[in-house]
């Protein structure tokens, strides 16, 4: 309630100053030729005005943490030591009777008391913070109003801002990229002090000794039997993907007649939008027990989570995925090139297989690249159906288990997060980072390449 | 897509177009159109049009930017057939026979009728396989040696063999924008065909290649039959022996090149090469 009745005072003085800035400077349009249009200095305007204010809310953002500590150690009865765990315990308890979420237990009076006088000091810090950028922003467009003039380059200020704004942003993007990167580098390092490298990369067995006690890496933690299972349900699904894709992909831009393609494609891409976990059950219920019986008819022991389930249903998503992209990249062969070769009485079939394919390889290369790093990537899907086994065996028709899943049971698992069996997750999850990066890399270069070819 | 019997006008051998000279009955006539209409959609495109090509020589369309040149030039080898929702009737015979006729196969007309683009669409192979590309997928040849053989004659009719001969395997993309125009017409005729079709083949190339090209076009004609649609009246001069003006979807006059440039019968056509439409 509070932050919508803020944002609605931070788009009034917007709206004011606005105002205000484009009847100014329409005034001053009289006096001298204006060197920007009205909306500028309006918008000139707004952003002076609502500066102050924002910058005063993220002020107090940052400090009122630090404001409500210093204010909590004053109402903490001297009997409780600060520094202790009970000090802790005892402020974590008034900021949630402040903040209304009530606490376990019965609150003690004082406890009561303090809670409430703490909920007063934060909405008087709040409204003082937002009165004084409220006076701040009207002093501002006061301010500036009187300096603004028809020679101003309100133009090239309001341009300078949203150029400010947008590095900011991309700034932003590139940070926390960054940043990821950097803890994941951190964790890794330190799961390397418990494991060293070569046991982890090289070692064909996982099997981590979970104790909760000791921060020891009991147990082995060698990542190969993840990468085969990996490898195993990554190739597999493409099996399923790429010739399924890649063909509806050529029928659809080849042979479909455009009121039946209208119809078909938005159905294939339905496909791309249904959650992973609803093809993670689909494998699971349906699928896995149905390829079971089928292995039993022909004598083979399927079992129901496998590498071969997870494998197909993982496919069966990234079929649009291989389809939508192929069908861009076969759209972009220039049809003169199609042309060419039935004007030369090549047939449908064999204009398709020689020339358009051809011409279309590099781009459906990157497509099939970057279609096997979401495939090495996906979660849901193995976590239910491939029965996490993390065994380096070469049978698909037997559980197995990826790096994505062991990222997942490693994580939700009560282990420390210190511990080495918590840590591990990390260096998996830079091994992923870096093949899928490296994969994308790969695919990014392959359809650059194809791009240039007919310019 | 491609017309049916019944949208095709009756047989009229009776009609004769008064802009038809007597004339080009004069030599053999190769390709023979009668009434053709071409509709894209409801819009038509081609009026009733025929016309007698004779075989063994050059014949130049003329005639304003959207006119239905390259419509009606794609109609001898079928290539409106892959036009989304583009119609064509009437009769068109090659030596006698209807080239819409069921019995016949479009594939094989295709190979007997060679098309060279506007622009140069060479395959992104090597120029070697640009030139083996027909030969092949119509059998013409066995071996390996065949293929060589057909591969150099085709570049040399073409005139290109001096130039690529020591990088065949070289990408035909890599070629300059003459150099490729010439690698599709030799990759045209390296599938044998009977007739030629240009639609404006010199329009992407400079005046040294156009020339070449140009007399690339002399020499064969002693061979084939060759169709091109041109926009500039000294090409079509300088190439051609028959020349057919066309406008707003109607052949308007057809005769000899040289008639139709000294003394045009039409007003609308000497409008046209004197420059006053277009
Ligand atoms: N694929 C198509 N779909 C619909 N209409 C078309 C199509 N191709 C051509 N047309 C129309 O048919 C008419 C004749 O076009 P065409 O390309 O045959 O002209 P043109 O004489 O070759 O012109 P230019 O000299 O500019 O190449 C034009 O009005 C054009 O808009
Ligand atoms: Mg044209």
């Amino acid at each position: 309630m509070t932050s919508l009745l803020i944002a609605a005072l931070v788009l009034a003085l917007m709206a004011v100053a606005y105002q205000q800035g484009v009847s100014r400077s329409k005034a001053l349009a009289g006096v001298g030729r204006l060197h920007s249009r009205p909306q500028y200095h309006g918008a000139l305007l707004a952003l002076w005005a609502t500066l102050p204010l924002l910058l005063i809310l993220f002020l107090w953002l940052v400090t009122s943490g630090t404001l409500q500590d210093w204010y909590i150690a004053g109402q903490i009865p001297a009997e409780i030591a600060p520094g202790t765990s009970e000090y802790a315990g005892a402020a974590a308890r008034l900021r949630n009777i402040a903040s209304g979420f009530g606490v376990a237990g019965e609150a003690q009076a004082w406890e009561t008391a303090a809670g409430v006088n703490l909920a007063r000091f934060n909405t008087t810090l709040l409204m003082a913070a937002v009165g004084l950028g409220a006076i701040l922003g009207v002093a501002a467009l006061v301010l500036m109003r009187g300096r603004l003039s028809a020679r101003m380059r309100a133009r090239n200020h309001v341009e300078a801002a949203i150029k400010a704004l947008l590095i900011f942003c991309s700034v932003v993007a590139i940070l926390t990229t960054l940043g990821i990167v950097v803890s994941l580098v951190a964790e890794t390092l330190r799961f390397f002090t418990f494991v060293s490298p070569v046991d982890f990369f090289f070692g064909t067995v996982w099997n981590p000794g979970y104790s909760t006690t000791s921060n020891d890496a009991s147990g082995s933690y060698g990542m190969l039997p993840l990468l085969l299972g990996t490898v195993m349900i990554s190739v597999i699904a493409m099996a399923v993907a790429l010739p399924v894709g890649l063909m509806s992909a050529i029928w659809l831009t080849q042979y479909a007649n455009p009121r039946l393609r209208n119809v078909i494609k938005p159905v294939i891409e339905v496909l791309a939008g249904i959650p992973t976990i609803v093809y993670g059950f689909f494998a699971l219920v349906t699928v896995g027990p149905a390829l079971s019986g089928l292995g039993d008819l022909v004598g083979l022991r399927v079992n129901a989570t496998s590498a071969l389930t997870a494998g197909i249903v993982m496919g069966i998503m990234i079929i649009p995925f291989i389809s939508s992209l192929s069908d861009d990249i076969i759209r972009q062969v220039p049809r003169a090139m199609r042309d060419g070769s039935l004007g030369l009485g090549a047939t449908k079939s064999e204009t398709i297989r020689m020339v358009i394919v051809p011409a279309a390889l590099p781009g459906i290369v990157g497509a099939i690249l970057l279609a096997v790093s979401r495939a090495i990537g996906e979660t849901m899907i193995v976590v239910l159906a491939a029965g996490n086994a993390p065994i380096l065996r070469f049978n698909p028709a037997e559980p197995t288990s990826t790096f994505t899943v062991t990222i997942v049971t490693a994580l939700t698992g009560d282990a420390d997060f210190a511990s080495p069996q918590s840590l591990v997750a990390f260096a998996l999850g830079l091994t992923l980072f870096v093949i899928t990066l490296m994969l994308n890399i790969g695919a990014l270069a392959i359809v650059r390449k194809y791009r240039e070819q007919y310019e | 897509m491609n017309a049916t019997p019944e949208s095709r006008a009756p047989l009229s051998g009776s009609r004769i177009r008064p802009s038809a000279p007597a004339s080009v009955a004069s030599s053999v006539s190769r390709i023979s159109a009668r009434d053709v209409t071409v509709h894209y959609g409801p819009k038509q495109a081609i009026f009733d049009v025929s016309i007698e090509i004779p075989e063994k020589s050059v014949t130049a369309f003329i005639g304003p930017s959207g006119c239905g040149k390259s419509t009606f030039l794609r109609c001898f080898n079928r290539m409106n057939d892959t036009i989304e929702g583009c119609k064509v009737g009437g009769l068109i015979t090659i030596d006698g026979d209807d080239i819409h006729d069921p019995s016949l196969d479009v594939v094989e007309l295709r190979a007997r009728v060679g098309m060279v683009f506007q622009k140069p669409n060479p395959f992104p192979k090597s120029i070697y396989d640009n030139i083996a590309y027909g030969p092949r997928i119509h059998g013409l040849v066995k071996t390996k040696a065949e293929t060589d053989d057909l591969v150099e004659s085709s570049l040399k009719k073409a005139g290109l063999w001096k130039e690529v001969a020591d990088r065949l395997d070289a990408p035909g993309t890599g070629l300059s924008g003459g150099q490729q125009q010439r690698l599709c017409i030799a990759r045209t005729i390296a599938t044998g065909p009977e007739v030629i079709l240009m639609d404006e083949p010199c329009s992407a190339l400079d005046p040294i290649a156009t020339s070449i090209v140009e007399d690339l076009i002399h020499e064969l004609r002693a061979q084939y039959t060759i169709i091109i649609v041109t926009h500039s009246m000294q090409q079509a001069a300088r190439v051609s022996q028959k020349t057919a003006f066309f406008h707003l979807g109607k052949l308007i006059e057809y005769g000899e090149t040289e008639q139709i440039f000294v003394n045009p019968k039409e007003k609308q056509t000497e409008a046209y090469i004197t420059g006053r439409i277009g």
